[in-house]
């Protein structure tokens, strides 16, 4: 019944997303391609913050080696399939190095561990001309060909993106309702115990950022060639705290989080710029009121009408939930 | 026959305190052992030295006649060892089943296959019977958290069963919890040991629960063991009766 009703929606939405562009402008086009970008950036994130509870504020960063590496690589006359693996595979590598902090520290220390690694690769990106190009970036990233076909226009870009905002979808799901998922969850709720129980948290901590690291490095390389150009500036801290925002409004931990966060972080500028000078301004305070009223995001808001619902049937049931 | 357990020399010492002092004993399959003492005298420090839980200052630990040394507490309970701490340990956000089935699926299949298996690493009937085995059912769905404190008590100790274990060590599982739970978990502990062959070591205050479940008793007193042997016999030793009067 529910499950049938969630499915029924989400290919409903699917449907919707397969025909959008063709009644699009070619700016609202890059506006949804910019969307499912940095959803897949947030899903990665949602992953090991929000369902394995590992904080990290270096998701740009691995944007960044992503966006970068397939650059590069293309340019260098690689295919762009290649190139996305090699970036995929690099940023999973990195992230498991990075995990090992991870290891030793937790919460604020380990956000301070990932944000002095943001500003590494942000230096690196600069300081390194020889190959990053420093502050002048990289210039005229080509849109990958698919099957002989360009992607030059817009809508034929965005079902690339498309394609990969599906399957990494899927993959994502299919990790998080494995016993994997559980093991993640296990590891944010109360590591000791999993351990007692057989989990391998070392194990689990470096692969929830491994594989988070790695849809950072895919959306990176996809941003690329979306904007056919990128720059250091393209991914600092700043960055970072997007897609943590992102993940945080949406709510941490709900699968559609990201997805949810993501379309508020980018369209809502979009939406606010009649106002002006006033929008960031306005962005901001929505943003505080929301995490005010809501710290759990926009789907913790769904839960607690569930809840209240539920309560209504049985009132005496749960306690615990309401008091959280 | 090789003893399940066997603690050789253990001791722990936090800076100059020894909170476990050179302890030997051994476990046998099939008893029920009790290791009581006055608050602070080492017990759930030794449980976690054992474990693997924190690294001992000296001495051996063996399982089945293998020396554990190094294992991290996962190895040590994927070797077939179970635990509940202390203070309560579930996972507050997750439902009773999923608390059950996360405490077997680890010790099915391989990393690669539980991540390509099936989402319950089929587990979920065996999981519906040990939560009915604990008495837990109507509670299935409800998430941890929204448990009585006593029902939680089971369920930690349910989880501590899951995977059916040759060897449980419990720590205070009678702690904070009513009568009729408490009359209700001794015979669930007294089911495990005669059904299963499950063995166990106990930590517990409550006398009347150790003197009616265990088949042996030994006290530690100061990180030392000061007595050991029937239940009967411990409970009339002089010593014990001074290192708890004095305690
Ligand atoms: N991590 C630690 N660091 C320093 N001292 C510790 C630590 N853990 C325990 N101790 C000390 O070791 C001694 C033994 O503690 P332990 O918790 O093992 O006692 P216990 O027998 O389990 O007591 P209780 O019956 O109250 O649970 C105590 O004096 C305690 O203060
Ligand atoms: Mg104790």
């Amino acid at each position: 019944m529910n499950a049938r009703a969630n499915f029924l929606a989400i290919l409903a939405a699917v449907a919707v997303l397969a025909v959008l562009p063709s009644s699009l402008s070619t700016y609202s086009v890059y506006v949804l391609c910019s969307w499912m970008v940095f959803s897949i950036a947030a899903m990665g994130l949602n992953l090991t913050l929000g369902f394995a509870g590992q904080v990290s504020l270096a998701q740009a960063a691995f944007m960044g080696i992503g966006a970068y590496t397939t650059a590069l690589m293309t340019m260098a006359g690689i295919p762009w399939p290649l190139a996305m693996i090699a970036a995929a595979v690099e940023c999973f590598l990195i992230g498991l190095v990075l995990g090992y902090p991870a290891l030793r520290v937790q919460h604020h220390f380990l956000a301070f561990v990932t944000l002095a690694f943001n500003a590494l690769v942000f230096l690196v990106l600069r300081n390194e001309e020889w190959l990053t190009g420093g502050t002048y970036g990289v210039v005229g990233i080509p849109r990958p060909s698919v099957l002989g076909f360009s992607t030059n226009q817009q809508t034929g870009f965005y079902y690339v993106v498309f394609g990969f905002f599906l399957v990494l979808s899927a993959v994502l799901y299919g990790i998080l309702r494995s016993p994997w998922g559980r093991a993640f969850q296990a590891l944010r709720e109360n590591p000791i115990r999993a351990n007692s129980l057989g989990v391998d948290i070392r194990r689990m901590t470096l692969l929830a950022f491994a594989i988070g690291s790695a849809y950072g490095g895919i959306a990176g390389g996809l941003l690329g060639q979306l904007v056919q150009f990128i720059d250091p500036n393209s991914f600092t801290l700043t960055i970072s705290l997007k897609v943590l925002l992102m993940v945080i409004v949406g709510g941490a931990g709900y699968f559609f989080g990201p997805y949810l966060g993501a379309l508020l972080v980018i369209l809502m500028p979009e939406f606010l710029r009649f106002t002006e000078g006033y929008y960031l301004m306005l962005y901001a305070l929505l943003v505080i009121v929301l995490m005010i009223s809501c710290p759990k995001g926009l789907l913790g808001i769904v839960d607690r009408i569930k809840l209240s619902i539920k309560l209504r049937q049985n009132p005496s049931a749960t306690a615990w939930e309401q008091g959280k | 026959m090789n003893p399940v357990l066997s603690v050789k020399g253990v001791s722990k010492h936090f800076g100059g305190l020894k909170a476990v002092d050179d302890v030997t004993f051994e476990v046998r399959r099939g008893e029920i052992l009790g290791l009581i003492g006055p608050n602070g005298s080492g017990k759930s420090t030794l449980f976690n030295c054992i474990l693997g839980q924190l690294p001992a200052s000296g001495g051996k630990v063996e399982v089945d006649g293998r020396d554990v040394a190094g294992l991290r507490p996962c190895d040590l309970n994927l070797l077939g060892v179970g635990r509940t701490f202390q203070m309560l340990q579930v996972f507050p956000e997750m439902t009773v089943l999923e608390n059950i089935i996360l405490a077997g699926q680890e010790h099915k299949g391989t990393m690669f296959s539980r991540l390509f298996g099936k989402p319950d690493a089929g587990l979920t009937d065996e999981a519906k019977r040990m939560i009915e085995f604990f008495r837990l059912t109507h509670q299935t769905n409800e998430k941890a958290g929204s448990l009585s404190y006593g029902q939680q008590k089971l369920l930690d100790a349910a989880m501590a069963f899951m995977a059916g274990p040759k060897l449980v060590l419990l720590d205070e599982p009678a702690g904070g919890v009513n009568l009729t739970m408490l009359a209700h978990l001794k015979e669930r502990l007294k089911a495990f040991n005669e059904e299963r062959g499950a063995t166990f070591v106990v930590i517990e205050h409550n006398m009347e629960f150790v003197m009616s479940l265990c088949t042996r008793i030994i006290v530690l007193a100061n990180g030392r063991i000061i007595a050991e042997g029937e239940p009967e016999a411990v409970r009339n030793d002089p010593q014990v009766i001074e290192a708890y009067l004095g305690g």
